[in-house]
């Protein structure tokens, strides 16, 4: 990658969604009210369908190059030039991020046609097609950014839409405060970020080398070595603090409590940003970031010991829960933690082709249960659900293809992605048995509460209330409903389209990386070489990095991959072990499937049984979420209001003291100048006066009126005058 | 005897002395002007013994002439004020008149 090949309408990609944002954020309302909601809807669907036609012109560009020249730039603008810092406007295309900006363009746009048919009755519409816009241009920002800087841009930018979003019926103070709980959470792991950027800078730049850009930092990593942040090793210290970004971006523990809570807000807005497209930031940057990662094997171990943690904590919580949606936000925390395994052993491919089949699965779930919550009229809880399976059969089937691809089963997508991540976790240097088994039985309980779920909504008796409320109309019925008592009802093409695109995705996904094992050619993880290393022992420092430049590394890198690939076919054909491992976790899935059936179809084993288990501690315990908020609001909310409260009291008494006091003292010294002025400058002029008239009093003796005593006078001044011989 | 020059002198003197006394002590106005006249004709005296006894002969005459014709002219108008004086303060005693007594 010597010269990434210029081209200018990567922008575009970004600035579609961004005008479409202004327009409808500005003259939306105004829009609606004229022209009706398809004015609206038609802007923001059309910049959509701009950028998606534009990132597959971008893939179509890519694919016409040599692996070792898929790079485009797009450099837009100057932005930063201070001191050694120099961070430009610029979009960066490699492998990696237009496979980002196919997901998120592309599962955006159907999930933008998708909101067109569930948000139809609302009247904030606009309002709605606004923030998903801008949702749409600060993911692209993320993904497409060159820099650190520009993606830090775009990963607050989705920050805040999510907030929006989660909170849009803000008028339910539950909403607004999961939206702001959302927008706290992921500002903690900003921090996180922040200081792994600062620190990233500060280091290169002890050498004058600082930069934030991808490329830049790449060729300049033997400048790390040696240096120390604070007693850590500077590689280990940066990734720690991205790290801390990417887990409450991607909802990994501790910075998990946010994620279930954001389900407060409209289902096509959890299928595109919890579950499909921001949460896998923190994926996405570990990905791009992957020869910093290499150079630091301690946080990649803590990376995959929190990844194994969350997925297997979240998925026992979602064996316990009874609302839809909260089910598939724990299971996206879940498979989140099975994407932060793999980048934890190195396997980065793998770890973004889950991202991607996952998107595709994940967002049919959620938009199939956005399907059934719209069918009826908002119920969510799964025990009043039950026999959807004949009212709303499009649903049903592409839900149980996507719960399929989920569970693991053979040959979806999910099945291929997720036993990747395992087998990597299995025999990667970097990884150990524990990951491998904890994530198996991960995938199990995933199984097992994903059929539950299936079995409760879609089989069985409709255990649903009378909720017809009479003359309640639907507009978009195509039968209409007058009685009471409404039947669910399949929802309009509109919203099925969408999901059986995302079906037949879950299905077909898969085929891009089929492994060697099954006889594939591993396509995607041949797409993604050039920019990720492939899943190799991870070494000190990217070599021949200084004569050669990055293309040595490179190629290089390639050369690495084969061999790999030869050992890879080589160790297949001789140790079983991924036959054994593959065969383990389709045995696993089926498990699950099968405990599922039987609780929830067959009811042959009654579920209460295992929910009183042990003195329903461990029911109790997964059904409140490890009490992570309750230990949450005792020890950091309370103490944070704790030291708000101390600290307006200081302010309060201290700081308002002195300013206060500063008055007070002006005011005694404006009394004193009074004073002054008072006794001193006015005695003086009032004395001259007093003194004027009594000089005065005393003359006015000489006027007596009477003219003997003038004569005298002048009798007297003669004599004096002619004694004293003056004339 | 002989009647010299300071005869005369001290007559004048003593008219003089006269004069100022009048205009000193007279609570009547027109003592008052008396008192001028006399203080006048004392030095109409003194210019005509100046005139007889010594220096050119009929200078001194001539300048009492015009003393009286000056004291003529005063006099008219003294009396004239006199008259206001008495319009003002229905009297003409000198000491009712200290209005501007300061």
């Amino acid at each position: 990658m010597s010269h990434p090949i210029e081209v200018d309408y990567l922008r575009w990609i970004v600035l579609a969604p961004l005008l479409g944002a202004a327009v409808n954020g500005l003259a939306g309302a105004a829009l609606q009210k004229r022209f009706g909601k398809h004015a609206v809807s038609a802007i923001a669907l059309a910049t959509v369908a701009i950028s998606f036609a534009l990132s597959v012109r971008a893939f179509a560009q890519l694919l016409g190059l040599a692996p070792e020249q898929r790079f485009l730039l797009d450099a837009m603008s100057k932005w930063i030039h201070i001191g050694s810092l120099k961070v430009d406007l610029a979009f960066w295309l490699d492998p990696l991020s237009s496979t980002m900006i196919l997901v998120v363009t592309g599962i955006g746009g159907l999930i933008h046609l998708y909101s067109v048919g569930y948000m139809s009755d609302e009247p904030s519409y606009w309002r709605y097609f606004t923030y998903l816009n801008l949702f749409m241009a600060a993911m692209l920002t993320l993904v497409l950014g060159d820099s650190l800087l520009t993606m830090f841009v775009g990963w607050e930018g989705v920050g805040l839409c999510s907030y929006a979003l989660i909170g849009f019926w803000h008028k339910e103070w539950a909403n607004a405060s999961a939206g702001s709980k959302a927008f706290i959470t992921n500002r903690v792991g900003d921090f996180g970020f922040v200081l792994g950027m600062f620190a990233l800078f500060w280091t290169l730049d002890r050498s004058g080398q600082g930069t934030l850009v991808f490329r830049e930092v790449a060729q300049r990593l033997p400048l790390l070595d040696g240096q120390m942040v604070w007693g850590i090793a500077a590689p280990t210290f940066i990734t720690l603090m991205l790290f801390v970004g990417a887990c409450g971006k991607s909802a990994q523990i501790p910075l998990h409590v946010w994620l279930p809570d954001a389900m407060a807000g409209p289902t096509p807005v959890s299928a595109l940003i919890h579950a499909a497209t921001m949460v896998t930031a923190g994926v996405y940057m570990i990905a791009r970031l992957n020869f910093l990662f290499d150079l630091a094997p301690d946080t990649l171990h803590v990376v995959a010991v929190i990844g194994t943690l969350t997925a297997f904590m979240a998925a026992t919580i979602g064996v316990a829960q009874f609302d839809i949606k909260k089910v598939l936000a724990y299971s996206t925390v879940s498979q989140l933690g099975f994407m932060f395994i793999a980048m934890g052993v190195g396997a980065y491919s793998a770890g973004v082709f889950h991202l991607f089949t996952h998107a595709f699965f994940k967002a049919c779930l959620f938009l199939g249960s956005g399907s059934v919550i719209h069918a009826l009229h908002h119920e969510q809880d799964v025990r009043h659900m039950g026999g959807l399976k004949k009212h709303m059969p499009v649903t049903f089937w592409t839900f149980a293809f996507a719960t399929l691809a989920l569970a693991g089963v053979p040959p979806m997508a999910g099945f291929i992605s997720k036993d990747e991540i395992l087998f990597k976790a299995f025999s990667s240097p970097q990884g150990s048995p524990i990951i491998w088994f904890l994530g198996s039985l991960t995938a199990g309980f995933t199984a097992f509460y994903m059929f539950r779920q299936v079995f409760m909504v879609f089989f069985g008796e409709y255990r649903g209330g009378h909720h017809g409320h009479a003359g309640h109309a639907d507009e978009h019925a195509p039968h209409a409903h007058g009685h009471v008592a409404a039947e669910p009802h399949e929802s309009p093409a509109l919203m099925t389209i969408p999901l059986v695109l995302l079906a037949a995705g879950s299905i077909l996904a898969g085929m891009l990386n089929v492994p060697a094992a099954l006889g594939g050619h591993h396509a995607f993880d041949n797409w993604l070489a050039p920019v990720i290393a492939g899943s190799h022992v991870p070494h000190a420092a990217a070599p021949a990095t200084g004569e050669h430049g990055v293309t040595g590394a490179v190629e290089h890198e390639a050369r690495v991959l084969e061999h790999d690939a030869e050992t890879f076919a080589h160790d297949v054909e001789t140790e079983p072990s991924e036959y054994v491992l593959m065969g383990f976790s389709v045995a696993v899935a089926l498990g699950g499937i099968l405990l599922a059936y039987l609780m929830y179809y067959r009811r042959s084993i009654d579920p209460e049984f295992f929910a009183r288990a042990w003195g329903a501690v461990p029911y109790r315990l997964v059904y409140n979420k490890y009490y992570f908020d309750e230990i949450y609001e005792a020890t950091v909310i309370r103490g944070t209001l704790v030291l708000s409260r101390a600290l307006a009291t200081f302010d309060r008494v201290v700081i308002d003291g002195l300013v206060n006091g500063a008055g007070w003292l002006v005011r005694q010294v404006s009394a004193l100048d009074g004073a002054f002025d008072r006794v001193v400058v006015d005695g003086i002029v009032n004395l001259i006066g007093r003194v004027s008239l009594a000089i005065g009093n005393r003359a006015r003796g000489l006027q007596t009126g009477h003219i003997y005593s003038y004569l005298y006078a002048i009798v007297i001044g003669v004599v004096v005058i002619m004694f004293v011989r003056l004339l | 005897m002989e009647i010299g020059l300071h005869h005369y002198l001290f007559v004048a003197l003593v008219v003089f002395l006269s004069g100022i006394f009048t205009v000193l002590t007279r609570r009547n106005a027109i003592g008052v002007l008396m008192g001028v006249e006399l203080v006048l004709n004392s030095a109409n005296i003194n210019y005509i013994a100046f005139a007889r006894y010594g220096g050119t002969p009929y200078d001194g005459q001539v300048f009492a002439i015009f003393v009286i014709m000056l004291a003529a002219a005063e006099a008219a108008i003294g009396l004239a004020i006199v008259l206001g004086i008495y319009r003002t303060f229905q009297t003409i005693d000198v000491e009712a008149t200290d209005s501007l007594r300061g």
